[in-house]
């Protein structure tokens, strides 16, 4: 059972949003004590994602809830975006495999560094990528 | 619009990087040290990261991209001072960053740098010396 303690949402449009973005989880994982590994590993996972966002359905929506489970505390985001979608999700979570001119790392990576990691799309309506980073996990 | 300074020291050019990067900035580091490489016809180029928390994918294609086309105006590069918590990522990312020579800190980094042009410039005079011969 994950319960969530606070929640924040911001609207990424721009890329000045961006680098507010990443203070904002920088901040919220500072403050359930997360160590400085994982605070890394959060941040470039969330970085990773919001440029997904950015590049292919011009920005979104990210919510920050702290979250917990049983002794366990954490940093949930959760980025919406009404982008194009994502026909082939088994296909994009392949390393290697982009549909823009990138190295194709974006979400298997972002996958490898997170503890729970979650994606829904639809084409034509868009996409909802969540993703959990336990405090020590 | 920020910038990132690029200094140049006798043949080399150093670059610290001391804020987080974003995506225009990243590429604008990019233009600006190759074209410089190829003004100051530059031998070397130093990038310091230590001050750089995040290196996500993109930040690190930028890297590798700096290396490589540095390689092909003949000019090394070494990133130097690397945190810690960012190789960890780098590798779990699944970017190894082959190709890129890596130092601890800006002394060792600079000892790499030189030992790697001074080899390259004794290869040059080596063929120079067969070209006289074969000349004579």
């Amino acid at each position: 059972m994950t319960l969530s303690l606070s929640k924040d949402t911001i609207q990424v449009l721009k890329e000045q949003d961006v680098v507010f973005l990443k203070n904002r989880v920088k901040e919220t994982a500072v403050k359930i004590k997360m160590g400085l590994v994982n605070q890394t590993r959060l941040l470039t996972a969330c970085s990773e994602l919001v440029r997904n966002m950015m590049r292919y359905a011009n920005g979104g929506v990210c919510l920050i809830e702290v979250v917990s489970s049983g002794r366990n505390n954490g940093v949930r985001l959760t980025f919406s975006d009404r982008g194009p979608g994502i026909p082939d999700i088994s296909a994009a979570m392949r390393d290697g495999f982009s549909t823009g001119k990138s190295l194709g790392l974006g979400l298997p990576g972002t996958k490898r560094l997170v503890n729970e990691f979650e994606v829904k799309s639809k084409v034509g309506e868009g996409t909802v990528v969540t993703i959990i980073k336990w405090a020590n996990g | 619009m920020d910038k990132i300074p690029i200094l140049r020291l006798g043949a080399y050019l150093l670059v610290s990087i001391q804020v987080d990067l974003y995506d225009r900035l990243a590429l604008n580091l990019e233009a600006d040290l190759v074209q410089m490489v190829n003004k100051t016809n530059a031998k070397g180029v130093l990038i310091d990261i230590s001050a750089v928390s995040i290196v996500d994918s993109f930040m690190g294609r930028i890297i590798g991209n700096i290396a490589s086309m540095s390689k092909i105006l003949d000019a090394e590069t070494v990133v130097v001072g690397m945190q810690p918590a960012v190789a960890i990522t780098l590798i779990e990312l699944g970017l190894p960053l082959k190709g890129v020579h890596t130092a601890l800190d800006m002394e060792k980094g600079m000892k790499l740098l030189r030992s790697m042009i001074d080899e390259t410039e004794e290869d040059v005079k080596e063929d120079q010396t067969d070209n006289d011969f074969i000349t004579e």
